[in-house]
């Protein structure tokens, strides 16, 4: 079983958050920072896998973001070390070359579209058209009914007024391209 | 910067088309993300969140639910980032309750991402999910289904349950999919709620989408795992879904990288190998299709690796097939020798896996385990490490422990630190090729592990120190390699040695310092009270290094008196206290040599624990009015009854005599506390205390209703009371300490054999013991292998001894240590099988003397029967018992022979005994008789029967040890079981170990399961009782039962099959309705409320304990499913 989701950057910023065991919630900001130590240490030559306190932690790292999943001894190493990969190809699909502004502002669909993925700590679907048809499901729905879909991405239109130290780069990691810009004080 | 503009553009229109509302809004959340981009420390982040937060509770309420949404996101972010948002919970709640389905969706997000299971407000969701479940909205049910898989409160699953089942036919496939995995999710939590629909199951298993199918193979794999012998007919199934999907029969859809649904491969394999396990005809089923899978995986993608590592782990796990195991054995050498460093470490978790059946298979690798050895890779190096563990034997324990000893000097992560040093040890332990490595490791082991180790690690060693082996020769070789290694270390700079570590140097100092004749022993206490004077060092290590120099002071006494005088200031009043006792015992060398005999055989020691010695003390102090000891416990529940007393008002004046009783019976015990802790008349006191304060009711009712009421005479001065009660006792105490073979009352003789059997063979001499001195026991503990559960007790007796023998200081450790355990122990009662009449455990003294020595000896071997591996596991299955024949039922004891009890079953059984066991239903316990039958005609001695069971309590044991078995007789052995939390099954495990020949142990292992109903009793209430009871209760669950619909009045033939099945009480039947009453043995009671609702029953069950109604309700099915 998944126990937790954890998505943060190359500082240890929180941008996806998702336990699907409880833990109280100090214990929960403790994981992240103790699973962000761990894995922020590690070189990008090593392997994916690590033995964490709680349980085993499968991650990648994808330019200025970690993808973190904390499961427990019946999960597949390789497979969730793929099913991470069907997730940010999910998430480059629905929002068109992805980046971490990207999660930050649409934290909300990031999590509709990772429900699609794994459902309560069990892998729902990893089939990416799918999961794709499915979130475009319920984006029509959103559309016809207008409103909040239009504010995050005036919310990117604000982050360019905001001063960029870096101009943001295409990165090649495995099968996709992810950009991203590098925010530094985040 | 390009693609950002991009994005911008592309997010104009929607910024024209919004209305203003919405724009205002948005400026929020970007103000939010852009102040917090500004921001340098952590504080100013605290301080901005803060504002937010406040200002979001102002917006909160307001009625504009595009509002609200967006607040929701920016709650989400806030605890996202760990800030308690909590006051937007309920409104999360609202906006699923009220909204739009967009409103519902962030609703239900919120919810699912801000509550847990047990969070009071989702109760208040549960109504919205119902609603939505059932809406003809797709999209509503789904988003429904959701948030049930996620996050649902337990106790509402029956309502939700019949509307999940719906959703099992729906013609959606997404809809059923996730239906699915919301009856798993109900499986995990409330295992009992589901139990009925398996079938429903079984039918997602062949749903013609293979979506749905791969969804119910989580259910599966979990119940596979828990029981896998209830689904081997299932393997056929499994088996054909794999070849369909490995032969590219699924839809195209379902490929990723072009390997066939690879995640359902993985998942497929895993529930093969789980029913494959240890059974050869379902393994030869798989055989062909694993064989397959190997074949058709040869593609160079990850995921294709990830099917190929499940397959070899299926291939070890189930039944060996000599051609696959070959196959498996290549495809592992590939993992390990390949580049890919993910794949590499699969590999070696493939061979550490692999080892344990075919260690030539490392062997092979030998080059590229000792790379990865090397390896830059932390989690790359573990794995070896773990591996290298596994192969360790005696000739290359040195090289691999030198490994990892080196691995773990360049570790920081304290977690692996604890977990390597911990294997460390046991391999020293294990396979020591000297005593110079072995000690020179251990040092290691305490000075890397430091403080983070685990407390066996130094107590295991210290044991083994103590202990020794067969030869005392070695064991003092050893010793004397300790000292020598430890002077060496303390006299180099010890203050960064972690507290552990000194505390050890210091015992193994103190123990045998004494042994190595060429150092003065005044230079050892030199380097002694260097250490005391150090800042660094911790006052428990200071107590231990005292403990060692009062065991090593003899004939020193100008060196202890400074020692002593300078402690003697100390702020620390036990470092004061044993400093004073020091200073006591090196004046008085009679005393010491009476208190620390020199060179006293370790095993011969005892010590007297009940503190029997100061009997004539505790008498003499209670004739003077002193107050009786109470045990901590006690005291403390007087203390709060004294509290909730002191809430009346003193409306009764009460006379003089007896509040001054009162007040003796209050007063700090203190005084006796220490030494009077066991005596055996102290808990015969406290109850002579307990009356005393009836006669204070007595007094009360000076005044009753009719006026005045003369006194009666039997109502004695209070005062004298226990003084008076105490005398007589006491003096026979006092005179029974004198007598060389006393007779000590039945209370004492209880604790004495508790004692001895807590303490055995751990003893001090230095007391007086009240059974005089027994034969030393031969030593009996080899040095391998160690055993872990024996571990704790001993070793705490390990400790206590070191403080007990030099300072008597920590009797209340004793204390505490003895009245923790609720073990009552009685003698042992024989039956022979011809007599039928049980020994009685109230014979004449001496007799019973004799007994209690046997039991100690007894007592030793069982904890040697800890020692011994395991020679037969054998499981006895609830399902079919083996039924014995049924007159092994009339050796029960004759006291025990009228209560309601269950056929024997037989547990398990070897040449030489064979153990059954019996059930009996007491009103307050679950009596678990064990009989064992010695099937020889010869005696079988030592016999010792341990059972443990996590889940229950243990209120008292009968005959568990015995001296010896007479052939062709039966013993028996009983257990009194508790069950303080419910639980539909528990299972417990047990050793017997006994001699057939003297020194050799046999060892003869059983288990067995218990199901609640063994700990239901009836529980006998009239109607209205019933129904003053039924209000008062808080936590209730309800379920359609089965209702047995053949008999001519089946509410009555339903209720009582139920009342056969789990010794319910009838109360009441009226017209359809019917109550019943039972309890938790004496404890919680349950109520059962039943109607009859067509063809079903309807039952509805309360009860104070929120998971009793639940495994009633579990029995209940069961039993109607039997019928």
């Amino acid at each position: 079983m998944i126990k937790a989701i954890l998505i943060f950057n190359n500082h240890g910023k929180p941008r996806l958050i998702r336990f699907y065991q409880y833990f109280a919630e100090d214990m929960q900001q403790q994981i992240i920072r103790e699973t962000f130590h761990l894995v922020s240490k590690r070189d990008d030559n090593v392997c994916n896998f690590l033995e964490g306190i709680y349980f085993t932690l499968i991650y990648r790292h994808y330019a200025t973001l970690y993808f973190v999943f904390c499961v427990d001894s019946s999960e597949s190493e390789l497979g969730i070390l793929d099913l991470i990969q069907v997730f940010v190809e999910t998430l480059d699909k629905c929002f068109e070359n992805v980046c971490e502004l990207d999660l930050i502002f649409h934290m909300d669909k990031v999590h509709y579209i990772l429900q699609e993925v794994v459902m309560g700590g069990m892998v729902l679907e990893t089939n990416m058209n799918e999961i794709v048809a499915q979130v475009e499901l319920q984006n029509r729905m959103e559309k016809s009914e207008g409103g909040l879909s239009g504010a995050p991405a005036r919310a990117v239109s604000a982050v360019k007024n905001m001063n960029l130290p870096e101009i943001p780069r295409n990165i090649n990691i495995g099968d996709i391209n992810i950009k991203v810009p590098s925010l530094s004080p985040f | 910067m390009s693609d950002v503009v991009e994005k911008t553009l592309s997010a104009l229109p929607g910024l024209f088309d919004s209305q203003t509302g919405a724009a205002r809004i948005t400026s929020r959340l970007r103000q939010l993300v852009k102040s917090i981009t500004e921001l340098t420390s952590k504080n100013e982040e605290e301080s901005l969140i803060k504002q937010e937060l406040s200002s979001m509770k102002e917006q909160v309420s307001s009625p504009n639910t595009s509002m609200m949404r967006e607040i929701m996101v920016r709650a989400m972010y806030c605890e996202m980032l760990g800030y308690d948002a909590s006051f937007t919970y309920i409104h999360a709640i609202k906006l699923a309750q009220q909204g739009g389905v967009l409103e519902k969706r962030v609703g239900y997000l919120a919810v699912s991402l801000f509550l847990n299971e047990g969070h009071e407000l989702l109760l208040l969701l549960v109504n919205t999910v119902l609603k939505d479940l059932q809406s003809t909205n797709v999209i509503e049910a789904y988003m429904a289904l959701t948030v049930v898989a996620q996050v649902f409160p337990k106790d509402m699953i029956p309502a939700v349950l019949p509307l999940l089942e719906d959703k099992l036919s729906y013609p959606k496939e997404i809809i059923r999919r996730k239906a699915v995995l919301a009856l798993y999710k109900f499986y995990l939590i409330a295992p009992n709620q589901v139990q009925h629909i398996h079938a429903k199951f079984r039918k997602a298993l062949c749903d013609r989408d293979p979506g749905v199918m791969t969804s119910s193979l989580h259910i599966y794999l979990q119940l596979i795992t828990e029981s896998p012998d209830d689904y081997k007919d299932l393997t056929g199934s499994f088996v054909t879904i794999l070849k369909q999907v490995v032969g590219g029969k699924l839809p195209v859809d379902f490929n990723y990288h072009n390997v066939p649904a690879p995640w359902l491969q993985i998942q497929l394999l895993r529930i093969l190998s789980l029913l494959g396990k240890e059974d050869r005809s379902t393994s030869e089923l798989m055989y062909e299709v694993l064989d397959e899978s190997l074949r058709r995986a040869e593609m160079n993608h990850n995921i294709t690796y990830a099917i190929l590592y499940e397959c070899v782990k299926a291939i070890y796990t189930i039944h060996p097939k000599a051609e696959l195991l070959e196959k498996a054995a290549r495809c592992i050498g590939n993992f390990v020798l390949s580049p890919k460093i993910n794949l590499r470490y699969l590999g070696l978790k493939a061979l550490t896996y692999v080892v344990q059946h075919d260690a030539k298979l490392a062997l092979q690798h030998q080059m590229t385990i000792i790379e990865c050895l090397d390896h830059t890779d932390f989690t790359i190096k573990r794995e070896t490490l773990e591996l290298l563990f596994r192969i360790t034997n005696a000739q290359n324990v040195t090289v691999i422990v030198e490994k990892m000893l080196d691995f773990l000097h360049g570790c920081s992560d304290e977690h692996t630190i604890i977990h390597l040093v911990g294997k460390v040890a046991e391999l020293a332990e294990k396979f020591a090729p000297d005593n110079s490595w072995f000690i020179q490791t251990m040092n290691d082991v305490f000075s890397t592990g430091g403080d983070l180790l685990q407390q066996d690690v130094p107590n295991n060693f210290l044991r083994l120190l103590a202990e020794g082996s067969e030869s005392k020769e070695e064991d003092d070789q050893l010793r004397l390699y300790a000292v020598n290694s430890y002077l060496t270390v303390l006299k180099g700079d010890a203050s960064h040695l972690p507290q552990r570590f000194l505390q050890v140097m210091s015992w193994v100092l103190g123990e045998y310092a004494h042994l190595q004749e060429s150092v003065d022993q005044r230079e050892v206490i030199r380097l002694l009270t260097q250490l005391l004077d150090q800042r660094s060092v911790s006052s428990e290590t200071r107590v231990w290094i005292l403990s060692a120099l009062t065991k090593i002071s003899e004939g020193q006494t100008d060196l202890i008196l400074d020692l002593a005088e300078s402690l003697s200031s100390s702020q620390d009043t036990v470092l004061r206290q044993q400093a004073q006792e020091l200073r006591q015992l090196s004046q008085d060398s009679q005393l010491y040599e009476w208190v620390l005999p020199r060179g006293a055989p370790w095993d011969s020691m005892e010590v007297d624990s009940s503190l029997s010695f100061l009997d004539g003390f505790v008498s003499e102090a209670l004739a003077a009015g002193a107050a009786p000891y109470k045990p901590p416990h006690q005291r403390q529940e007087e203390l709060c009854e004294d509290r909730a007393l002191n809430l009346e008002p003193y409306s009764f004046s009460l006379p003089v005599s007896l509040s001054s009783c009162s007040i003796t019976d209050r007063q700090s015990p203190t005084l006796l506390s220490v030494s009077s802790g066991l005596s055996g008349n102290s808990t015969e006191l406290s109850q002579k205390a307990g009356s005393s304060t009836l006669i204070l009711e007595g007094v009360k009712r000076v005044w009753g209703r009719d006026g005045y009421l003369r006194q009666n005479e039997t109502t004695a001065p209070p005062v004298d009371e226990p003084s008076a009660a105490v005398q007589p006792s006491g003096q026979q105490e006092a005179a029974e300490r004198l007598e060389p073979q006393p007779e000590p009352s039945t209370q004492n003789q209880d604790k004495l054999q508790l004692a001895s059997s807590l303490f055995v063979g751990l003893g001090a001499g230095s007391s007086m013991s009240l059974l005089g001195k027994s034969e030393a026991p031969p030593p009996r503990f080899r040095k391998k292998p160690r055993p872990h559960e024996s571990s704790s007790s001993s070793s705490s007796g390990t400790s206590e001894r070191s403080s007990d023998s030099s300072s008597r200081s920590s009797h209340s450790t004793t204390d505490s240590f003895l009245y923790g355990s609720l073990l009552e122990e009685e003698p042992a009662t024989s039956i022979s099988a011809f007599s039928h009449t049980p020994k009685s455990s109230t014979a004449n003294g001496l007799a019973q003397n004799k007994d209690t020595k046997e039991d100690r000896r007894a007592n030793t071997s069982q904890i040697l029967g800890g020692d011994m591996v395991i020679v037969r596991p054998n499981t006895f299955q609830d399902k079919h018992p083996s039924l014995v024949s049924s007159d092994l039922t009339a050796l029960l004891p004759a006291d025990l022979k009228d209560l309601p009890h269950s056929d024997v079953i037989s547990l398990t059984s070897d040449p030489s005994l064979s153990l059954s066991s019996c059930r009996l239903f007491r009103d307050e316990a679950l009596l678990l008789v064990i009989l064992i039958s010695n099937c020889t005609e010869t005696v079988i001695k030592d016999v010792a029967v341990q059972l443990t069971c996590e889940e229950l309590e243990t209120a008292s044991l009968r005959g568990n040890v015995m001296n010896c078995l007479e052939g062709n007789s039966t013993s028996v052995c009983h257990y009194a079981l508790l069950m303080d939390e419910p639980h539909t099954n528990v299972s417990f495990t047990g050793t017997v170990s006994y001699q057939t020949q003297p020194g050799h142990t046999n060892t003869l292992s059983f288990s067995g399961t218990l199901s609640a109903a063994d700990f239901i009793r009836p529980l006998v209430v009239s109607t209205e009782e019933y129904g003053k009871l039924w209000l008062s209760l808080s936590h209730d669950v309800k379920q359609n039962l089965k209702l047995l619909t053949d008999a001519s009045d089946p509410l009555r033939t339903t209720l009582n099959a139920l009342k056969d099945a789990l010794q319910l009480h009838v109360v009441d039947i009226i017209g359809s309705e019917g109550i019943v009453a039972c309890r938790l043995l004496s404890g919680a009671p349950c109520l059962l409320h039943c109607r009859v609702n067509g063809a079903a029953l309807a039952m509805w069950l309360r009860s104070p304990h929120p998971a009793l109604p639940d495994c009633i309700l579990y029995h209940c099915q069961r039993a109607l499913a039997q019928h």
